[in-house]
């Protein structure tokens, strides 16, 4: 059985002291000793960004790609080889900035992985420019004068465009992040967390602090995950008018065929585990005389 | 005795013709000649113009020519563009349906009542093969075995109604008109008849292809139009993506996890792609990228033949990082060297790109079946569980004589490591360490000499080894410059892996040769450029041509006649 400090590696994690990425690595560790995950069948995939520096500081497989590109560089891992549990980790701007396209697509196809995102509702690496999540009027070193357009809720796009597991977790709340992470990573299909974390470098809003006041879990308000229209209002209730109460905890789940599901030929035998010495291509060739 | 047939097919898109062409030139190949068909459309659905040219000959053709001696014209403007390119015995099939045409070549076959006899007007097409058939008395037969195994899947009923179409354009022309030659059956082995996407695929699912990603750009489409029609057969993956970005993300990833993996585009989808072929090189994944070009730049001419992206796919990409570049010239090279090229991926870890183009796309060719006995699939240091079980400290990016590591992937023991797109040190890590920062940098350029080495024939000397003349060039146009320097005393340096640059090769040709021509379909020398830039040589006579059509023989042979 691995444990947390097996997890380990070589180098020490260099995020700012306080960063909310320090609670969803130390999650991310539990769930996989808790769930007794071999970490060699794990395959962390991320963009790049503060928080995309996470696989290089747990010690399972992992590839820490480029910016926005973390879930098609999962999908590619997650074809190849459906042996693996792979999750793919990345930053408000890396999901639903540049890589948006990829994670509303990834939603639809229902590939069976998992997709964490750090939502700090602010660039951290590039010190401090507004992210699709910040608030309208949100000042920053782009938007001086306070940003212009609505922010991207991403739970409810995610709901609306097919994926079968979407929650929500603080980097505040660990315990309760782990579980969330333990579900996600056994949900066969794509299961999205979005996780608010604190940066304490950038973000002077939303803070440990405002968050607390706020958040409030949603399993002990017998909120029913398989009712979409309630697990939309649920989505909503944080929204560009209302931040009084934040809900955390499993929005929306339900059954439905993962990408995978009818390829016969990958049930028992990865790609990669396919012959390719001597592959027959006659057949083909009968094609075009 | 050698005989030769030129035959083109013309009318608006959505008529069928590419289909037609197709059957004209398996009927033709069925019969043990070679033939050679060569489609032009443009970027339309229905409308404008589309036309399937096909040759045949009891020798081996690699080119399209101009003269014709048919032409079968289902439209008049047909007949308008094209009725110039008739030789002075050919002759012109024209669909007399509406109106008939008085001219002396002209054979007018009410070709779509004829179809509409037969069944539907679609088969207006069939009707027309029927009659070509007729007038070049071939065998009838032919044609008829090769609308089976078009239409088999449609069911019997289609099969037949093609069948009587065509046997009522065959009756029709028989009795209307002589047959303007005779073109015998040959005996010979069963050939294809397939194009450079064809032939690229094929090679693909030879060298074992396990994860095809792409999104759809002409003419680079068609390869993922294979893929997806063979996924489940062959046991393999096909998706196609929401973009280019995704479909080069998808690559690294499976070939990180251990797969071979391709996509296929064209320049534009290369431009997005390359920062992803760059995540490839830092990370030393192996997979391959076929870029068919078109004419540039932008969304530039997007169904006309272009080798605008010899320097782009050269330099492409931020920073500095091996990859291999190779450009066939045929079918025969599209198919071997895409097997190539999956090993050379494998073997050095690097991103490999096939460069091909329109011409070669809307060209097919007949070739025997291909000799797949002596195909290796060669995987490099990639590490098996067994040898991986015995690592104890591993390092993914462990510096070696020649810039390759020991390759492990997920899923194996022992040799846990994360791979990053940030510069690292051996192990994987990220580090900016300045001396690691030069030593690793030389680790990955390093494997470009490896590569060089193991390249066996990166460039190909045709014809007689001292000529009077050396014509240099790349990709498709090899076809055209093999006729035109047929029986002179001219021989053409064919640069087949334009990177690493094979400069011993070219230096070793070119210093012996007394003129040199430089041939190439774009419009500023970017072989030229290349060669210039690697070894000093300048060629002075060039022949560019980037009005988005391919050369034709005649034209190169007319230059080479200037120079000479
Ligand atoms: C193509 C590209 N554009 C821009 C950048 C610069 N860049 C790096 S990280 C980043 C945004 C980081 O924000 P986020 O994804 O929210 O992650 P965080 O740093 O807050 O964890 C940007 C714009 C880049 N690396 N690549």
């Amino acid at each position: 059985m691995v444990t947390i400090k097996d997890l380990n590696t070589r180098t020490q994690p260099n995020w700012c002291p306080g960063c909310g990425n320090y609670s969803i690595l130390t999650a991310l560790k539990m769930a996989v000793a808790d769930l007794g995950l071999d970490p060699k069948n794990v395959c962390l995939t991320s963009g790049i960004g503060c928080g995309s520096k996470l696989p290089h500081w747990i010690n399972t497989y992992g590839i820490h790609t480029i910016h926005g590109r973390g879930l098609p560089v999962a999908t590619g891992i997650h074809l190849a080889n459906n042996k693996l549990k792979v999750v793919s980790i990345g930053g408000d701007g890396d999901g639903y900035g540049i890589g948006l396209s990829h994670f509303v697509h990834s939603c639809r196809r229902n590939l069976d992985m998992a997709y964490f995102v750090q939502n700090n509702q602010i660039y951290g690496l590039t010190k401090g420019q507004t992210s699709p999540t910040s608030d309208k009027g949100f000042k920053t070193v782009s938007t001086p004068f306070g940003a212009i357009e609505w922010p991207i809720f991403p739970l409810s796009l995610a709901i609306e465009q097919g994926a079968t597991f979407v929650a929500r977790g603080f980097a505040g709340e660990i315990k309760h992040l782990t579980e969330l992470m333990k579900q996600a990573i056994q949900h066969p299909g794509f299961a999205y967390i979005d996780i608010l974390q604190p940066c304490v470098t950038f973000n002077k809003k939303n803070t440990y602090d405002w968050f607390k006041k706020r958040v409030y879990k949603l399993e002990e308000t017998g909120h029913d995950p398989t009712d979409k229209s309630e697990a939309l209002k649920k989505a909503d209730e944080w929204n560009a008018y209302y931040d009084d109460n934040i809900p955390i905890g499993l929005f929306y789940k339900k059954d439905h065929e993962h990408y995978l599901e009818r390829y016969e030929y990958i049930k028992d035998k990865p790609l990669v585990e396919h012959d390719i010495s001597n592959v027959d291509i006659t057949k083909i060739m009968e094609d075009f005389v | 005795m050698e005989q030769n047939l030129n035959w083109l097919i013309g009318g608006e898109a959505g008529y069928g013709i590419m289909n037609a062409g197709l059957a004209f030139a398996k009927t033709l190949s069925r019969g043990g000649l070679y033939v050679f068909s060569t489609t032009e459309y443009p970027s339309l659905i229905r409308g404008g113009h589309n036309t399937v040219a096909v040759r045949a000959s009891t020798k081996e053709l690699n080119s399209h020519e101009k003269m014709l001696d048919i032409l079968v014209a289902l439209n008049h403007e047909t007949y308008e563009l094209h009725k110039d390119e008739v030789s002075r015995t050919g002759i012109i099939i024209y669909d007399s349906s509406k109106d008939e045409l008085k001219a002396k070549n002209v054979v007018n076959i009410p070709l779509l009542n004829l179809a509409e006899q037969a069944s539907n007007k679609i088969m207006r097409n069939t009707v027309a093969l029927g009659a070509s058939v007729a007038l070049i008395g071939y065998d009838l037969n032919l044609l008829n075995g090769v609308l089976e195994s078009i239409f088999s899947r449609k069911g019997n009923e289609v099969v037949e109604a093609n069948k009587v179409a065509a046997k009522l354009g065959y009756d029709f022309a028989g009795s209307n008109h002589e047959p303007i030659l005779k073109l015998e059956k040959q005996k010979a082995p069963k050939r294809m008849v397939l194009n450079c996407n064809d032939a690229i695929s094929l090679g693909a699912l030879k060298a074992g292809l396990k994860v095809f990603a792409a999104y759809p750009m002409t003419p680079g489409s068609s390869i993922l139009h294979f893929m997806a029609k063979y996924e489940r057969d062959m046991k393999i993956l096909v998706k196609h993506t929401e973009d280019e970005l995704a479909s080069i993300n998808t690559l690294v990833g499976a070939g990180f996890a251990g797969a071979r993996a391709m996509t296929s585009t064209s320049g534009g989808g290369v431009a997005l792609m390359s920062e992803g072929i760059g995540l490839a090189g830092m990370t030393e994944t192996p997979c391959v990228i076929v870029n068919a070009q078109r004419g540039g730049p932008s969304t530039g001419l997007p169904t006309r033949q272009e080798q605008s992206d010899l320097l782009f796919m050269i330099r492409l990409g931020q920073g500095e990082f091996p990859r291999i570049v190779m450009a066939p010239g045929d079918v025969e090279e599209a198919f071997y060297e895409t097997i190539n090229v999956f090993n050379l991926a494998d073997k050095y870890q690097v991103p490999a790109i096939i460069l091909t183009d329109k011409y070669n796309y809307a060209s097919s060719k007949s070739v025997e079946f291909f000799d797949t006995k002596n195909v290796k699939v060669e995987r490099g240091k990639l590490l098996t569980k067994e040898e991986a079980l015995k690592e104890t400290d591993y390092k993914r990016y462990k510096f070696t004589k020649d810039g390759v590591s020991p390759r492990s992937i997920p899923g194996n023991p022992n040799t846990i490591f994360r791979a990053t797109g940030n510069e690292h040190s051996e192990y994987g890590d990220i580090t900016e360490d300045p001396v690691n920062r030069v030593n690793i940098t030389e680790k990955r350029l390093r494997k470009l000499q490896g590569i060089l080495k193991d390249i066996k024939n990166p460039v190909k000397l045709h014809g007689p080894e001292n000529a009077k003349l050396t014509v240099v060039g790349w990709g498709s146009t090899k076809g055209p410059i093999l006729e035109a320097i047929e029986g002179l005393d001219v021989n053409f340096l064919q640069v087949l892996y334009p990177w690493p640059f094979p400069k011993e090769e070219v230096e070793k040709v070119l210093k012996n040769s007394k003129n040199v021509l430089l041939v190439e379909g774009n419009a500023t020398a970017q072989l030229g450029q290349l060669i210039k830039e690697q070894t000093g040589i300048e060629i002075q006579e060039q022949l560019l041509k980037f009005n988005g059509h391919q050369f034709y023989p005649h034209e190169i042979r007319t230059k080479i006649k200037e120079v000479l």
